[in-house]
């Protein structure tokens, strides 16, 4: 299934947005979520399914003014 | 004390932590200041990375408040959804609400904003809109339960101090009951001061400290400015006056000539 991770054309292996942050390197980062424009809490990852052309963002910490 | 939303500050500066040469030279810049509060914001980051890990292990570190900032968003869907996903990363119900209308100014849209806040605050968000010195937009922001409002002093990173000090002047009279905070625009220890002496509560800035020369001793100045500019305030400033009149009598004064 082919998402977008981030801006980036992404193949991805699973369906599951806890799976797949984990598939994505982020096991061990503080971060946030949201599927098409959408907030998606820590608490709903695991019942969170993305679908073929789903826009992912994954955002972190930084400095800021 | 400063009261933000009922928590009692000291310090009356707060620090953008954004273009310092260093970490090392933003924490000592922090230290150095004294500040209690800093500001933070979101962005995207590549899986693995470890840049913004080691970004927020810095601020917590540093043991100061965060307030999350939503700069770059330009619409109130963007806005509203950095404000949650900032929430829950850095565990604080308070938000620097940007809504920015305009690219060469980075003018708040101040219509978004209205709109942002209002869902925000029906969120449970302590909304910290960064705003115009517009009073009619500033009545709006309070009626909807914003308890500070921080206009700007200048648009951001120009360093040109307060552009309109007669509209920060009436609007600190107009809302005497509100926590007021000049965001933006400061360039010099001056201009932090002349703000504190309109009676502002507090500034907020980053570029002014970040892009110094000696980052870390203009923090300090900073700091020491915001304080004597209270103080200032507090001690009743003299109205100003057209005409000389001398502070030292002519009572008395010998006939010499």
């Amino acid at each position: 299934m082919n998402i977008l991770v981030n801006g980036v054309s992404t193949e991805v292996e699973t369906p599951h947005l806890d799976q797949l942050l984990i598939a994505l390197g982020y096991a061990d980062s503080v971060v946030a979520t949201a599927v098409n424009s959408d907030f998606v809490p820590v608490s709903l990852r695991s019942n969170t399914l993305l679908n073929e052309g789903d826009q992912l963002e994954i955002i972190s910490p930084i400095q800021g003014g | 004390m400063l009261d933000l939303y009922g928590t009692r500050i000291q310090n009356r500066l707060l620090l953008g932590t954004a273009q310092y040469p260093s970490p090392a030279i933003l924490a000592d810049s922090v230290r150095e200041s004294g500040t209690e509060i800093v500001t933070v914001s979101l962005r995207r980051e590549a899986g693995g990375s470890k840049e913004g890990q080691d970004f927020w292990a810095l601020i917590k570190a540093l043991n100061v408040r965060v307030l999350p900032n939503t700069a770059g968003c330009y619409t109130v869907k963007e806005a509203v959804t950095t404000a949650q996903m900032a929430r829950e990363v850095f565990q604080t119900d308070w938000i620097k609400l940007e809504v920015i209308g305009e690219e060469d100014t980075l003018q708040p849209n101040v219509f978004a904003l209205v709109e942002a806040a209002e869902i925000l605050i029906d969120q449970g968000f302590k909304v910290f809109p960064y705003t115009t010195e517009d009073i009619i937009v500033a009545e709006k922001l309070v009626e909807l339960g914003c308890e500070v409002l921080m206009p700007w002093g200048a648009p951001i990173g120009t360093g040109r101090g307060l552009n309109n000090p007669y509209g920060l002047r009436t609007m600190r009279e107009h809302f005497p009951d509100t926590t007021l905070i000049v965001d933006a625009g400061i360039g010099l220890p001056s201009h932090a001061a002349q703000a504190m002496e309109l009676g502002y509560d507090a500034i907020l800035l980053n570029t002014a400290v970040s892009g110094a020369g000696t980052p870390k001793a203009m923090a300090k100045a900073f700091a020491m400015a915001i304080e004597a500019g209270h103080m200032a305030y507090l001690a009743d400033p003299i109205e100003m006056r057209d005409m000389a009149q001398p502070s030292t009598s002519m009572m008395g004064k010998a006939f010499l000539s």
